[in-house]
C-alpha cells in the first residue's frame, strides 16, 4: 500500500496534491484497494463550486460504493475524462492516471487542516 | 443441473414460426392511422414446443427448494407447499377483476379480512393492512405511519430514525424514501442494540427506531423491552422488521414487548414462494392509536358484509388495487393449515434446527456470537490464508448445497449467515455439517478446490466487474 | 404435520447434541412473562378441509370467464396460453430465490435477460429493470428517477412534476404516498400530454402522460416529448403494453422514461395482484434507474452467462443512499410476462392487439348507434369512454345478473362523473358478447 508523500489527506480517504494554483483530488490507495475494482465513477461536473466536505463524486466497485468528499472548497476545474471509459485507472495508478477531479481553491487555510500522509498512516492503521 | 448453453430467445428464433393460436377477427377491421402504427416488433418467433424446451432448459440451471437445502439466512427458504398452488390457481381468484364491486367480490374480501385478523392476533397488533407488495413496502408503509402519528400530532422536530449497523439495507434506505434520516447505532458486545449508544442518541429529533429481533447475527435482543421503554420515553415509536418473525411466531407477539409498527413478510415467515426475486408480499401492523394511518383499502366487516376501507387518516395507496392477492391466498391456506399450534411447532422446529447445525460446525467453524442462537446464525468463512467466505460458498455448491447468505450482517467480518429452517429434515442437516466440515478442511489441504470452484455448474465465476464496466443489459443482434 | 420432517427421535437427538434439556429452553431470551402467548386463531385443517373452505371463497367471486366481459381500468382480461402457467410454475423457477449466486440461478437470470430485452423492444427504451410491483408503483420510481436524474441534480434545482390528470387514479394516489416526503411539486392539469407538456418550464424536471389515458383517450405523445425537451424536463411515460404490440412505442415517440403495467401480458387478475410493474429508459439515465438489472457475463473459460449487475445503485449496498429501497421484484409475474412474449412472439403479440383494436372499436360503433349514448370523441385503443343517458353505475349492478359486465362507471373514482361508463374490449370478447352488450344497453335504457 502506497502513501504519497507530497498528498494531503481526509480520514474518508480522499487526497489532496498541490499542483500549480490548482489542487487535484483523488481517492488514495488504500481505499482503492478496500473497494475493489472500480466499475463507475461520477463526478460532479467542471465549474461548479463546491465546500469543503460536500459530496462531489460516487465511487463504484461491483460490491460497494464510496461518496467523495471535497478535501477543499473552492471550484471544480477539471473532471478527469479517462475514467468514464477506463474506471480501472483508479486501482491502476490512484495518484497518477487515476485521479478524479481538479479544484481552484478558494480558502487557503484548509490545505493546512488536512492530514499530511504520517497522520494519514497512523489514522488508516486504527481501522 | 443442464450444462449445456441454452441459446437465448433471440438465437432459436426463425421468420415464420409462431407459438400461440389466436381467434380468427370476427368483426369488421377498423383501420389503423398510419401516424399511429407501429412499423416492426422485433421478438423472436418460436413455436410452442421451442418455448416449452427452452424454459424447461432454463429452468433446469436453477438451485431451488424443491431441488436443493437452501440455508440463506434471513430469507427462511421454507418448503413451499404445493397445496398453496392449487389453491391460489383456482379459476375464481384467477379471474376476479379487483373494480367488479364489493358485492362480487365476498370470497376475496373475506380472505382478505380472515388474513389480517389472524396476522394481527399472531402479532398482538389492534389493526393492519395487507396492501404492501413487499416486505420493504411494508417498511415504508410502517416508517410512513411513524410520520403521519408525529405529524398528526404536531410533532415536526423529529427527523432521525434510528437503526442498528445490524440492520438490513432496507432499513435506511426506507428511512430516506420517508423523509428522514438514519442513523446508525452500534452493537454491543453480545451483538444487541449498544444501549449506552442508544440513550445517547435518543432526544426530540428522534421518530423511532427500525428494530429487527431476532437480529440478523440469529440473537433475540434481551433488552428488547428497555429498548421501548426508552424510545417511547423520548416521544419516539418502535419499528419491528419482521423479517425474521419465523422464529417469534406462536412465541412471542412483538406487540407486546413495545413494538408499535411491524411488518411480516409472507413469502418467509408464511411460506410464499420466492418466485426466483418474488412476488412478495407484506403485512403491516399496528398498534390501536395507529390504525387511522394505515395503508389502505383494508377490509372491514360490516352487516354481515366485507366492504373495502380507506383508514380515517390514511398514508394512502402503496400500490394498485389490494395488495399481491394471490400471494395472500398461499399465505391463508398456510395459515389454515397450520393454526396456532402448528406455527408454535415451526418456530421450535425452527429454533431448534438453527441450534442444532450451529453446534455441528462451531469447532470447524468461528461463531462470533456463540450463545446459543434463534433460527439463524452467522459463521465466518474465513479458514485459511487466502480463503474467504466466497470460495466456502462456492464449493459448497460443488457439494449440491446452496450457500448460505454470505457478507451479511455487515458487522461480522467474513460473515456466513446460515438459516435452516423448519422443513429440513435432521438427515439433511446432518449431511450438509458434514460438508462444511470437509471444506473446512480442504481449505487447509487443498485451497485450489475451493477457489475454482464452482465446477460443476453450467457457468463457474463470473467476471461481474467486466460485467458492471461495459454492462450489456438487453440482447443485441 | 406435513412440513415438518422432524421425529420425536429426531428432536430428542438434536436437543441431546445442543445441550438442552427442552425445546422450550431455546427461547429463554425472550421476556418470560410474554412468551408462548395463547393465540386465537381458527383450528387447524388438513389439506382437504383447507381446499374445501378455499374453493367455497373462490366460488363467491364473479369469474370474467363466466361473463361478457367488458372491465378493465387498470386490470385486463386477456388470453394467457397454456404454455405459461404450465412453465412458470415449475418448481425450480416458483421456489428459487433472488439468483444472487449466478452459476445456480443461470435459468432465472436469462429469463429475467431475456424479459428485459423484449420487453424494452415493445416499449421502445434502451434498459428496462427486472421489475417492480405494479405499474403505478413503477410509475412512481419513474417519477423519482426523473427527480434524482433532471431535478435534484440538475443544475436549477427543479422541483416540479407536470401530471396529466387522465392518468389512472390510484396511481395517481400511489404517487402521492410515494412522493409525501420528498420537496417535489406536483401540478395536475386536465389536459392532453402535448399540452400538458407546453406547460413546462425552467421549474420542471419531468411531464407524466399517459398512453393511453385512463379514459383510453390516445394524446400526441411525440409532441409532448418535444415540448418537455425544449423545456430541459425529461417526458415519463405510462403505456399499455399491448397497445405497444400494434401502435408506436412511447421510446420511438421521444419518451425518455417508461413505465407500464404488464399484467396484460401472461398474468391473470387475481383481484388486482400480483401485477407486473415495467420501467424502463433511456441508456443515458441507466445509473439512476432503481432495482434489479441482470447483465452479460463471461466465465473465465469464456463460457457466456448472466449477472445481477449495477448493484451499487441498490439498497444492500447503498443502503441510505440507494436509490430506492426496493429489494424485490415481480419475478413470477415477470417471468409469465418473458414466457408470454416467447410464445406470442413478433405475430402474435400483433395480432392481439389487433384483435383488441378491431373489437373495441366494433363496439364503439355500435354503442354509439344507441339512442342517448355517446361515445368520447378521439382516438383510443382498447378501452374507451361512454356517456350513459342513466348512472352508469345502474349498469354495473344490475348488467352482471345477466352474464354482462359493461365496465367501470367512472363515479366509483369521481363521484360527480354519474352518467359515464368505461368500457373495454380484448381480444377475449365474442361479437356475440359485443353485441349481446350493445343490447343490454339499449334494453336497460327503456
Amino acid at each position: 500500500m502506497k502513501i504519497d508523500p507530497d498528498c494531503r489527506y481526509r480520514s474518508s480517504h480522499e487526497y489532496a496534491r498541490k499542483d500549480g494554483g490548482e489542487i487535484v483530488v483523488g481517492i488514495s490507495d488504500h481505499a482503492q484497494e478496500a473497494l475493489g475494482d472500480i466499475v463507475f465513477v461520477e463526478l460532479a461536473e467542471a465549474g461548479k463550486t463546491v465546500a469543503q466536505g460536500d459530496a462531489i463524486g460516487v465511487v463504484e466497485s461491483v460490491k460497494a460504493a464510496s461518496d467523495i468528499y471535497a478535501p477543499v472548497s473552492g471550484k471544480v476545474t477539471a473532471v478527469n475524462p479517462a475514467l468514464q471509459g477506463d474506471p480501472s485507472l483508479v486501482n491502476k495508478d490512484c495518484y497518477g492516471s487515476g485521479w478524479l477531479l481538479r479544484i481552484a481553491p478558494s480558502a487557503a487555510g484548509e490545505w493546512a487542516g488536512l492530514m499530511d500522509a504520517g497522520a494519514y498512516e497512523k489514522e488508516i492503521g486504527k481501522e | 443441473m443442464n450444462l449445456k448453453e441454452e441459446p437465448l430467445l433471440f438465437e432459436l428464433s426463425s421468420p415464420g414460426r409462431v407459438g400461440a393460436s389466436l381467434p380468427l377477427c370476427d368483426v369488421p377491421a377498423a383501420p389503423v392511422p398510419p401516424e399511429l402504427a407501429r412499423d416492426g416488433l422485433a421478438l423472436p418467433e418460436l413455436d410452442e414446443l421451442g418455448v416449452v424446451r427452452h424454459f424447461t432448459r432454463l429452468s433446469q440451471k436453477n438451485f431451488s427448494i424443491d431441488t436443493q437445502f437452501y440455508p440463506l439466512g434471513s430469507c427462511t427458504m421454507k418448503y413451499n407447499p404445493k397445496v398453496n398452488e392449487q389453491a391460489a390457481s383456482l379459476p375464481g381468484w384467477r379471474n376476479a377483476h379487483p373494480l367488479s364491486g364489493e358485492e362480487f367480490n365476498q370470497g376475496a374480501l373475506e380472505l382478505i379480512h380472515s388474513l389480517q385478523e389472524q396476522l394481527c392476533e399472531i402479532g398482538g397488533f389492534a389493526a393492519g393492512s395487507l396492501q404492501p407488495a413487499a416486505g420493504a413496502q411494508g417498511e415504508l408503509a410502517g416508517v410512513l405511519v411513524m410520520r403521519a402519528y408525529h405529524e398528526s400530532r404536531g410533532d415536526s422536530k423529529r427527523r432521525l430514525v434510528l437503526v442498528p449497523d445490524s440492520a438490513h439495507g432496507t432499513n435506511p434506505a426506507t428511512c430516506t424514501m420517508a423523509g428522514y434520516q438514519a442513523k446508525t447505532i452500534p452493537s454491543d458486545a453480545e451483538g444487541g442494540v449498544d444501549m449506552a449508544a442508544l440513550a445517547a442518541a435518543l432526544d426530540e429529533t428522534v421518530a423511532g427506531i427500525m428494530i429487527t429481533n431476532p437480529n440478523t447475527l440469529g440473537l433475540f435482543d434481551r433488552n428488547i423491552e428497555a429498548i421501548s421503554r426508552a424510545v417511547h420515553g423520548a416521544g419516539g415509536l418502535v419499528y419491528g422488521d419482521g423479517a425474521n418473525m419465523n422464529a417469534l411466531a406462536g412465541v412471542l407477539r412483538p406487540a407486546e414487548v413495545g413494538i408499535d409498527v411491524m411488518h411480516y413478510n409472507l413469502h418467509k415467515t408464511f411460506s410464499t414462494p420466492h418466485g426466483g426475486g418474488g412476488p412478495g408480499a407484506g403485512f403491516v401492523g399496528v398498534r390501536a392509536d395507529l390504525a387511522g394511518f394505515l395503508p389502505g383499502p383494508i377490509v372491514a366487516r360490516a352487516e354481515g358484509a366485507y366492504a373495502l376501507l380507506m383508514p380515517a387518516r390514511s398514508i394512502g395507496r402503496m400500490k394498485s388495487f389490494y395488495g399481491n392477492f394471490g400471494i395472500l391466498v398461499r399465505a391463508y391456506v398456510y395459515l389454515r393449515m397450520l393454526g396456532a399450534p402448528g406455527l408454535r411447532r415451526v418456530a421450535e422446529t425452527a429454533v431448534l434446527n438453527a441450534n442444532y447445525l450451529k453446534c455441528l460446525v462451531e469447532g470447524a467453524y468461528k461463531v462470533k456470537y456463540p450463545r446459543r442462537c434463534m433460527h439463524e446464525f452467522v459463521a465466518q468463512g474465513d479458514l485459511a490464508e487466502g480463503v474467504h467466505t466466497l470460495d466456502v460458498a462456492k464449493r459448497l455448491i460443488d457439494y449440491g448445497f446452496h450457500p448460505p447468505t454470505i457478507y451479511f450482517p455487515l458487522i461480522v467480518p467474513e460473515a456466513l449467515m446460515i438459516e435452516p429452517t423448519e422443513t429440513e429434515s435432521k438427515e439433511t442437516l446432518d449431511e450438509f455439517a458434514a460438508v462444511l466440515i470437509r471444506i473446512a478442511v480442504e481449505a487447509r489441504e487443498r485451497p485450489e478446490l475451493l477457489h475454482a470452484a464452482p465446477t460443476t455448474t453450467p457457468v463457474g465465476r463470473l467476471d461481474e466487474v467486466a460485467a458492471a464496466r461495459n454492462p450489456t443489459l438487453c440482447y443485441r443482434s | 404435520m406435513p412440513y415438518i420432517a422432524a421425529t420425536d427421535a429426531d428432536r430428542a437427538a438434536m436437543l441431546l447434541r445442543v445441550g438442552a434439556a427442552s425445546v422450550e429452553e431455546l427461547f429463554s431470551d425472550i421476556p418470560a412473562s410474554a412468551r408462548f402467548p395463547k393465540l386465537d386463531l381458527p383450528p387447524p385443517l388438513a389439506e382437504m378441509e383447507a381446499m374445501r373452505e378455499i374453493e367455497a371463497l373462490a366460488a363467491k367471486n364473479l369469474s370474467a370467464s363466466s361473463s361478457a366481459w367488458f372491465l378493465g381500468a387498470g386490470a385486463y382480461y386477456h388470453f394467457i396460453p397454456a404454455v405459461v402457467p404450465a412453465l412458470a410454475s415449475r418448481g425450480e423457477f416458483l421456489t428459487a430465490y433472488t439468483p444472487y449466486q449466478p452459476e445456480v440461478s443461470q435459468g432465472t437470470l436469462q429469463a429475467i435477460f431475456e424479459y428485459q430485452s423484449m420487453a424494452a423492444t415493445l416499449l421502445g427504451v434502451d434498459v428496462l429493470n427486472a421489475s417492480h410491483y405494479d405499474g403505478a408503483t413503477a410509475l412512481a420510481e419513474g417519477l423519482l428517477m426523473a427527480y434524482n436524474a433532471a431535478g435534484k441534480a440538475g443544475a436549477g434545482q427543479r422541483e416540479k412534476a407536470i401530471v396529466c390528470a387522465d392518468l389512472h387514479p390510484e396511481y395517481k394516489a400511489v404517487i402521492a404516498s410515494y412522493l409525501a416526503a420528498y420537496p417535489i411539486r406536483l401540478e395536475e392539469v386536465d389536459l392532453p400530454p402535448e399540452s400538458a407538456a407546453a406547460l413546462a418550464d425552467a421549474s420542471t424536471f419531468c411531464v407524466v402522460a399517459p398512453y393511453p389515458g385512463f379514459s383510453g383517450a390516445i394524446g400526441d405523445i411525440g409532441a409532448a416529448a418535444e415540448a418537455a425537451h425544449a423545456a430541459g424536463a425529461l417526458l415519463l411515460v405510462q403505456a399499455d403494453p399491448i397497445m405497444c404490440g400494434l401502435l408506436k412505442s412511447p421510446g420511438e415517440l421521444g419518451a425518455d422514461i417508461v413505465a407500464a403495467e404488464g399484467q396484460s401480458l401472461g398474468n391473470p387478475m387475481c383481484f388486482g395482484g400480483p401485477f407486473l410493474g415495467m420501467l424502463g429508459a433511456k441508456a443515458s439515465l441507466v445509473r439512476r434507474m432503481p432495482g434489479r438489472l441482470v447483465g452479460q457475463a463471461k466465465d473465465a473459460s469464456g463460457r457466456r452467462g448472466f449477472v445481477l449487475t449495477l448493484t451499487a445503485r441498490e439498497q444492500h449496498i447503498r443502503r441510505e443512499k440507494a436509490i430506492s429501497n426496493i429489494c424485490s421484484n415481480q419475478g413470477l409475474s415477470m417471468l409469465q410476462a418473458c414466457i408470454y412474449l416467447a410464445a406470442m412472439g413478433k405475430t402474435g403479440l400483433r395480432e392481439v392487439a389487433e384483435l383488441c383494436w378491431n373489437k373495441a372499436h366494433y363496439a364503439a360503433s355500435l354503442i354509439a348507434g344507441l339512442p342517448g349514448f355517446a361515445v368520447a370523441p378521439g382516438r383510443f385503443f382498447k378501452e374507451f369512454t361512454v356517456r350513459t343517458p342513466f348512472p352508469a353505475e345502474e349498469l354495473a349492478r344490475r348488467l352482471p345478473r345477466r352474464g354482462v359486465v359493461p365496465g367501470l362507471p367512472l363515479s366509483r373514482y369521481y363521484p360527480e362523473r354519474t352518467h359515464e361508463l368505461l368500457v373495454c374490449v380484448t381480444e377475449m370478447c365474442t361479437r356475440a358478447q359485443i353485441e349481446l352488450l350493445a343490447r343490454s344497453l339499449e334494453e336497460a335504457s327503456r
